[in-house]
């Protein structure tokens, strides 16, 4: 500020009112307009994606079903050692019948029984069965019921069955997301799952692996395509687009199938190489129903993302940059590698991260292709949500698998510059 | 365009033909001598050919007919990265991923030369360029004048023996212009490299050059030194594409040797050099450069030809008095003159009567 305008007070507009003010209420309007604009996206976005990613995460880590179900039960279990390896007390059995009579009443039981059934095996049988009988106890006259209930399930009469129940009785719990690593909530704290159990870590880290070969092998199949693509003329280039983009108008699931006419054992590919005499009929090659078959229709479906920002970055490239490297004695190959190569990285960092991040959360290719060892963790997600519907299991493992992905746009940030990346 | 056909020539194109679609002729029937060291431009308006002659001289396009020859060789089948040939690139084109030393580094290092020979070579160009402080930079970190700077000491630090600088001063403001013009015409002379410059700007090449070759439809129209262009225009489209020029259009009365009488289309006569006309009864557009025209009778030939000129307006810009004069129909006449102590100031509308010599006045094609 220069001393006048101090002198002054504050600018002043034309028509008297104080500049700051005045520019305020013009970009005030501005920015209405702007609101308004975009109101009915950020509403979509809001409802169709804040809001169900908001819900899962709360999902993965919401419990409030045991306190809910058995409040009495909960609350005597607090006086209740169970590192004692002694049973519960009546005051706890007394609690229990109580609860469950609402329970029954309510046709709520059969739904903890299944939510203890993810921690404990055998749980959802034992909360349906007893149910019934149980339903029919009078808490005020039929008492005590210690020995009644273990007469009607005998494993009533076991300390691990109030162990669970204590152990889960929180209603926010990290037990979901210890399951999603294969680990569990004990009474003695967080334990490794059984051997037998452990899967999840696996298959993140298959997850990982494939969505990293299939971005490897992308990368590779569209650099010389983008290439090509970028360096011939624009009337050709524009034809040749065509191809690339001919996968995007077919059916993902057709395309899918397709592949799998192609590789399985009586498939295309197969036949063709018994035709040649290149494989033995009894020795034909599976290459589907594991991760090579996923690995493949994946690469295959996932190309275009990889081609057009590649592509897009190249044409940007002048061509004088080229003749400039060459004018000055530099070879084709070391034009290549020195001048044009580093300059299209922007376009492969851009697809790499376009293709890895759909490759990581892809569900219907490695369903339809993967078989049982070609699986990624997002089937395991839609099975925990439409088979064992054990959403909070789902949410946690979708929760880490978000996680995961903004961790590594992090570290390719921090390795690469995501100002690196270039669409166009 | 008749060439002096030198065998030392370093450069030389031999009736070179381009097209680029099969249909069109883009340069037609080119053929250019150049010996060792001078400074060569084209000048020529936009899409003349004057990058195409360029690159194929580099050897990013290659000629559909004709020979093209380096230092007596035909280069046409050498590769590009092959021919030594340093290039300035109208938009620079530094490699945005490098440093500015590392920009001039690369042509050291793709020919091999050890570390410490290639920092002093980088450090002796940038301090040519007076640019020995920016070699940490990025190009994108320099000013357009600061990048032409890079670009020219790229072209020049692996010591080519020919340099090709496509408009290389296009983007600069006026004042930064004329002073890369001279240190690009320091640098040539000094290190005695031959240059090809290609520009459309005609100030530019005649300030320049040793020879200037003017371009247009394909074909050289003149090559000649500056001042011969500028004095000797061999068509009437160098002399209207070089420098300021009046033009008025008529008839050949008579032709005797070096001199002839034009009819103009008024009816008034004047005396001409006959250039590329032969014979009477031919159209021809006579050309007088505006500082060539004279007011003062004194000057003149008792004999000499003069017009009746009307003043249309005055223009005062300083060292010269601009004037523009309605001359046998001609609205667009200008007249300069120089300020000096006795210079007259004409009025608009003040009729006078003007003239020149026979020899600044040349009768060309219609
Ligand atoms: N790659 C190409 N393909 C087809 N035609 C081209 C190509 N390059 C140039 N031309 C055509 O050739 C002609 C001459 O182009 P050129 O670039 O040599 O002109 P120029 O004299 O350098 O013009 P400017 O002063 O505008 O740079 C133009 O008509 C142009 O359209
Ligand atoms: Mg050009």
């Amino acid at each position: 500020m220069t001393d006048a305008s101090e002198n002054t007070g504050p600018m002043l507009a034309a028509d008297g009112t104080p500049l700051k003010q005045s520019l305020a209420r013009s970009l005030r309007r501005q920015k209405l307009r702007a609101l308004m604009l975009v109101a009915p996206l950020l509403l979509f976005v809001m409802f169709s994606f804040i809001v169900p990613i908001a819900s899962m995460l709360f999902r993965s880590v919401e419990n409030s079903i045991v306190q809910e179900t058995l409040p009495l039960t909960v609350e005597a279990l607090q006086n209740w050692d169970e590192s004692s390896g002694e049973l519960p007390d009546e005051a706890v059995y007394d609690a229990f019948v109580r609860d469950m009579v609402v329970a029954v009443d309510n046709k709520t039981h059969t739904r903890l029984g299944s939510r203890l059934n993810y921690e404990e095996t055998g749980m959802s049988s034992m909360f349906r069965r007893s149910g019934r009988k149980m339903g029919k106890l009078d808490p005020e006259t039929d008492g005590p019921f210690k020995d009644q209930v273990i007469e009607i399930h005998d494993g009533w009469g076991e300390p691990k069955t109030w162990a669970v129940i204590k152990t889960h009785s929180p209603a926010v719990t990290n037990g979901y997301f210890l399951n999603a690593v294969d680990m569990r909530r004990t009474p003695e704290g967080a334990q490794a799952q059984p051997e037998d159990k452990q899967i999840l870590i696996k298959l993140f880290g298959r997850t990982l692996f494939m969505s990293l070969v299939i971005t490897a092998s992308c990368i590779l199949l569209a650099y010389p395509v983008s290439y090509l693509l970028a360096t011939l003329p624009m009337r050709v280039s524009n034809l040749l687009m065509i191809l690339v983009l001919l996968p995007f108008w077919t059916s993902l699931l057709v395309r899918t199938s397709a592949w799998k006419v192609m590789l399985q054992q009586q498939g295309v590919i197969n036949e063709t190489l018994v035709w040649l005499g290149l494989v033995a009929d009894d020795a034909r090659l599976v290459i589907i129903n594991n991760q090579f078959g996923t690995i493949i229709a994946m690469t295959h479906i996932l190309l275009p993302f990889m081609i057009l920002p590649m592509y897009s970055v190249m044409q940007t490239i002048p061509e004088s940059y080229t003749r400039a490297a060459k004018s000055m004695g530099a070879t084709n190959w070391t034009t290549f590698w020195r001048i044009y190569f580093p300059q299209s990285i922007p376009g492969i960092g851009a697809g790499s991260i376009l293709v890895f991040i759909l490759a990581i959360g892809y569900y219907i290719t490695p369903e339809i292709v993967g078989g049982t060892k070609g699986v990624f963790i997002s089937n395991r997600i839609a099975y925990h949500i439409s088979s064992s519907l054990n959403w909070g299991l789902a949410a946690a493992l979708g929760t880490i698998l978000l996680a995961v992905v903004l961790l590594l746009y992090w570290v390719y940030d921090k390795i690469v510059g995501i100002d690196n990346v270039k669409l166009g | 365009m008749t060439e002096t056909k030198n065998d030392a020539a370093f450069v030389e194109f031999q009736r070179v033909q381009k097209s680029y679609d099969g249909e069109n002729l883009v340069v037609k029937d080119l053929n250019l001598a150049m010996p060792k060291g001078e400074f060569l431009t084209m000048l020529g308006p936009s899409g003349s050919g004057k990058t195409t002659c360029l690159m194929m001289l580099a050897g990013f396009e290659t000629a559909t007919h004709g020979e093209i020859l380096l230092d007596g060789r035909p280069i046409n089948n050498i590769p590009p990265h092959k021919r030594g040939i340093g290039m300035v690139f109208q938009n620079y084109a530094l490699f945005p991923h490098m440093t500015v030393a590392e920009n001039l580094s690369f042509p050291l290092e793709v020919r091999k030369l050890g570390k410490s020979e290639r920092e002093a070579k980088v450090q002796r160009a940038l301090d040519m360029v007076q640019m020995g402080a920016f070699g940490g930079r990025r190009p994108a970190q320099l000013s357009g004048g600061q990048q032409q700077r890079i670009a020219l000491a790229r072209a020049l630090v692996f010591e080519p023996e020919l340099v090709l600088m496509d408009e290389p001063l296009g983007a600069l403001d006026k004042q930064l212009r004329e002073h890369m013009q001279f240190e690009i015409t320091r640098l040539a002379h000094e290190l005695g490299i031959t240059t090809v410059y290609v520009t459309h700007d005609q100030t530019e090449a005649l300030t320049m050059s040793d020879r200037v070759a003017v371009f247009d439809d394909g074909r050289i129209q003149q090559l000649a030194p500056p001042d011969q262009l500028y004095e000797e225009p061999e068509n009437s489209f160098v002399a209207q594409f070089i420098g300021e020029n009046n033009t008025l259009e008529g008839t050949v009365k008579s032709i005797d040797g070096d001199a002839c009488l034009i009819a103009l289309d008024d009816g008034s006569e004047i005396d001409a050099v006959p250039i590329n006309v032969s014979q009477p009864g031919e159209r021809t557009k006579v050309s007088i450069r505006p500082e060539r025209v004279e007011f003062n009778k004194d000057r003149l030939h008792a004999d000499a030809h003069t017009l009746k000129a009307t003043v249309k307006e005055f223009i005062y810009m300083g060292d010269v008095f601009r004037f523009r004069m309605s001359v046998a129909g001609n609205d667009e006449f200008i007249v300069k003159t120089r300020n000096a102590p006795d210079a007259v100031r004409l009025k608009p509308g003040q009729e006078i009567e003007i003239g020149w010599l026979a020899k600044d006045c040349r009768a060309l094609d219609a």
